[in-house]
């Protein structure tokens, strides 16, 4: 169908379409925005599988997560290393689970992993209170955080260990009307 | 050999599911490619012994099956127009003023398919094979009219040239078939009409189940009212600075309401007083209602008297005076009711409600009384229709007999007139309901949706703007300052909008390439005003869980719209001189004669007796029964579904205060425990007898304690027998 692009095989097109929610033309795209990111060091061929990595710094300023409170928390839950180091596999995963097809429960472990500050598979207090300062830019006294906080645990724990597992998480966030509509991404 | 067969099938169905497991990408990519690796090996090797080329086969359209739908896929995605456009609205603005913009974009592509129904399979055999402009009656202009009918304020109004035009009912011929094809023109104008209503429906009710399913468990609005602030209150597609610190501000405020609900105690609320002015807001209300419902019917009744008195001496108020009096209810009524709804006093969300029924009621009622009233004006039509048509047979027999009895022949050639001066029956399809709803379309729309934004908005930024320089407040933070886009507005606006053209569809096929392209003008519009001159919520109150609220609306109106026409194909006979169905007595006849004269006969015989009644009525019992015991069904469900709710509720509950140490909160746990014998009251102990105590007060209790035994031991355990319970009920 016009393949006259030289950037990846047709098999690797054609895996990337069955690993991701992206059709043929959006991968492309994906690519374009990825090189230009840093057009020096991203190869235009991929066909040898180069290994290219951007750092958090140039990924963050994109126009889409630039105004996102958690966006160095949203890059490092993708990067392998926990840095946020991403290669153009972990960007397209990035997007495709940001994407407006993945189902409920891809985005509901990712969204645990990204509020997750301490990367210790818990959300415990200090991880609640960190999301709220982001969230409000530290607007809110430290007595209301506290609270808030200290009710966000009570609604969500149900087991009873004052820190939110992924069980309590999932539980707490499927039910939820406006998730699936907020925790998304147009590339 | 099975084995393998059954590897083959887990291997394919991994690699159809790879994209939803929390991999990393990498990991993804290497079991796809051993998973392609085994299934291509021993797919080959299965194919071994019989029918070994039909499994080859098999396999080969299987994968050119799954090629092809990837590359429709590519393609439909490919096609989507404006995916920049709402993104930049999305960055902008958030995802709520999107959802109007993304709705805007799927009726475009329902209008599109429409169009092309009613274009390919209607008008254009009609311009193509149908007999040309001018050639018979119906399709010219008569002489009185043909003077003044290349006016433009004539064209404005679609009369002159544009009315006697493939765009109207009466342009249609009612020849049976037309053209070297044989083509039947009227059948199919009749399945297209109904047709567009079925695609319609099946859309709309296929969007409906794939929101159903995104909808999410119904949880308690105030479960997790703090959690879900915390966790889904960002929107994410939020790219633009301005509204990043619009919404932390939002998100801030809500947050701090929150605190304070949950500090407050319930204030001494007067309920009487409450209630009492609830009371007086419905009643103001409906009073309203009413008062615009008759104010409608009193306007479509004087047009009448003007339309029947000369036309060269009314003024344009007065011409328009129908279009004018239900724009300006539509503009004045909604605000009118937020104030009444003040005196209710309701949370936002539950008013916002209020008042989108009350907008829908609004529309409705002024839509229906509009309807009525043109139904009077159509049975007069059908009354002068008779009397046009005796004289013209009259007049028609008289020529017959003058002819045969001054040439003395019974041959008689049909009358020589040219087709521009015959006499025309009044043609109540496309005139009044035709006419009424293009004009009424075009005019509501461009006063209410353009002028309304270019007014409303656009002005009042510019004003904003640069009076601001020389005024004594802030203009922008203070009165006027800019607007918000207003999205249920919007959003009923198009739904109605689109009602409309449902109902006028059947009678003017010109109506849906005209909505075709006043929905691409709006787009661009609205996404222009909404760019320049709005500025992004500051509370954002979604009216509904999902988007099936708006689909709901549009199923109804739906309903409504197809009841106005099915009633005119039913019972009001067509016009004897104009339209495809003219000579029939009703409209459905054409369907009936097609049955009798093409269809071979067993055909008509199995349609006569699906018809019968002794056929129907038991079939339309058997739907009210089986609608019964689904509903019967869905309740059994929900109440097993409560039952586990509180089940779960009952251990957490349990679990948390053994850990906390407390004592039981639950009463029957206390009542139990209460009931536990004391030992010190006891008589001393004989051996083989146990304590009568336990027997005599505790037999009702027993089944619930084992019950609840079961269920303290651990959290984990209770899960799986509440899953287990769940799959047994799948």
């Amino acid at each position: 169908m016009g393949n006259k692009q030289t950037i990846f095989t047709d098999e690797q097109l054609d895996a990337y379409q069955d690993c991701t929610f992206f059709t043929r033309k959006e991968i492309l795209r994906l690519h374009g925005r990825y090189h230009e990111l840093a057009p020096h060091l991203v190869p235009m061929d991929y066909t040898k599988d180069p290994d290219c990595k951007l750092p958090l710094a140039l990924i963050v300023n994109m126009p889409e997560l630039k105004e996102n409170p958690f966006r160095n928390r949203i890059v490092e839950s993708f990067s392998e290393d926990g840095m946020g180091n991403l290669s153009f596999n972990e960007f397209v995963d990035m997007f495709s689970v940001l994407s407006e097809m993945a189902p409920r429960e891809l985005k509901a472990i990712y969204a645990f992993k990204i509020y997750d500050f301490n990367v210790d598979n818990y959300l415990c207090k200090e991880d609640l209170e960190k999301t709220l300062n982001k969230l409000t830019k530290e607007e809110l006294t430290p007595e209301e955080v506290e609270l808030v906080c200290q009710k966000a645990i009570e609604e969500a724990d149900l087991d009873g260990d004052n820190k939110l597992s992924f069980a309590d998480f999932e539980n707490m966030i499927t039910r939820a009307p406006d998730f699936l509509s907020t925790f998304h991404i147009r590339i | 050999m099975e084995a393998l067969k059954e590897q083959v099938e887990e291997k394919k169905k991994v690699i159809a599911t790879l994209r939803n497991q929390p991999w990393r990408m990498k990991r993804r990519l290497v079991v796809l490619k051993e998973a392609q690796e085994f299934v291509e090996r021993f797919e080959g090797a299965l194919g071994k012994g019989r029918g070994r080329k039909l499994y080859a086969f098999k396999v080969m359209m299987a994968k050119k099956l799954i090629k092809f739908k990837r590359d429709f896929e590519n393609f439909k995605t490919a096609c989507i127009p404006w995916e920049r456009k709402i993104k930049d609205v999305e960055s902008h603005f958030g995802s709520s003023v999107a959802s109007y913009f993304i709705f805007l974009r799927w009726m475009y592509g329902l209008n599109l398919v429409l169009f092309g129904l009613m274009f390919g399979l209607v008008m254009l055999p009609e311009i193509l094979m149908g007999l040309p402009y001018g050639s018979i009656p119906r399709k010219t202009v008569p002489r009185e009219e043909q003077p003044t009918a290349m006016d433009y304020s004539v064209l404005f109004e679609f009369g002159g040239y544009c009315k006697y035009s493939f765009l109207f009912y009466g342009y249609y011929d009612h020849e049976r078939t037309i053209g070297l094809l044989q083509f039947r023109l009227p059948l199919s104008y009749l399945l297209v009409g109904v047709g567009i209503f079925g695609y319609s429906l099946m859309v709309v009710i296929r969007t409906m189940a794939r929101n159903a399913n995104e909808g999410g468990d119904g949880a308690e609005e105030g479960d997790f009212t703090f959690s879900w602030k915390m966790f889904t209150s960002w929107d994410y597609l939020i790219g633009n600075p301005e509204t990043a610190d619009n919404k932390y501000a939002s998100i801030t405020t809500s947050f701090k309401e929150s605190i304070v609900d949950e500090q407050e105690n319930q204030k001494d609320e007067n309920i009487h007083l409450r209630r009492f002015l609830r009371v007086l807001a419905n009643f103001m209300i409906i009073s309203c209602l009413g008062g615009s419902g008759y104010l409608i019917y009193f306007v479509v009744k004087r047009s009448q008297e003007f339309a029947k008195s000369e036309n060269a001496n009314l003024s344009w108020f007065e011409k328009n005076e129908v279009e004018f009096v239900m724009s300006l209810l539509g503009l004045v009524c909604p605000p009118l009711f937020e104030t009444i709804a003040e005196l209710e006093d309701y949370h936002p969300r539950i008013a916002l409600k209020w008042q989108l029924g009350r907008i829908f009621a609004l529309f409705l009622g002024n839509l229906y009384t509009f309807l009525f009233a043109l139904f009077d004006e159509v049975n007069a039509k059908l009354e002068s229709e008779k009397s046009i048509k005796n004289s013209t047979e009259w007049i028609y027999n008289q020529y017959h007999a003058n002819y045969s009895s001054f040439f003395n022949t019974t041959d008689v050639p049909p009358p020589a007139v040219h087709p521009a001066d015959v006499i025309r029956g009044p043609c109540w399809e496309t005139n009044i309901i035709g006419l009424f709803e293009f004009v009424k379309l075009i005019v509501s729309d461009i006063q209410v949706t353009y002028l309304t934004i270019l007014i409303g908005d656009f002005v009042r930024a510019v004003t904003v703007r640069f009076l601001n320089y020389c005024w004594c407040w802030d203009l922008e933070a203070g009165f006027p300052s800019y607007g918000e886009f207003d999205i249920s507005g919007n959003v009923l606006g198009l739904i109605f909008n689109q009602g409309m053209i449902w109902m006028g569809a059947f009678y003017a096929p010109g109506l849906v390439g005209l909505n075709v392209l006043r929905l691409l003008t709006s787009m661009y519009y609205q996404c222009w005003a909404v760019m320049c001159c709005n500025v992004p919520h500051e509370r954002v109150f979604k009216a509904s869980r999902s988007n099936n609220f708006y689909m709901g609306l549009l199923l109804l109106v739906l309903f409504l719209s197809l009841l106005p026409v099915v009633y005119t194909i039913m019972t009001l006979s067509p016009s004897f001189d104009c339209g495809p169905f003219s000579g029939q007595e009703k409209m459905y006849d054409v369907v009936m004669e097609t049955i009798e004269q093409d269809l071979p006969a067993f055909i008509g015989n199995i349609f006569t007796y699906a018809t019968n009644p002794g056929l129907i009525m038991p079939a339309v019992l058997l739907m009210v029964l089986a609608l019964y015991y689904l509903n019967a069904l869905s309740k059994g469900y929900q109440q097993a579904n409560l039952d586990l709710k509180r089940k779960m509720q009952m251990a957490r509950d349990e679990e948390k205060n053994r850990r906390n140490n407390k004592d039981s909160t639950n009463q029957v746990m206390k009542d139990l425990e209460d009931l536990l014998p004391n030992k010190s009251l006891a008589p001393p102990p004989i051996e083989e007898e146990p304590p009568p105590g336990t027997h005599t007060h505790t037999p009702a209790y027993s089944s619930t304690a084992h019950a609840i035994s079961q269920f303290t031991p651990d959290y984990p355990q209770c899960l799986l027998f509440a899953l287990h319970l769940s799959f047994q009920m799948l």
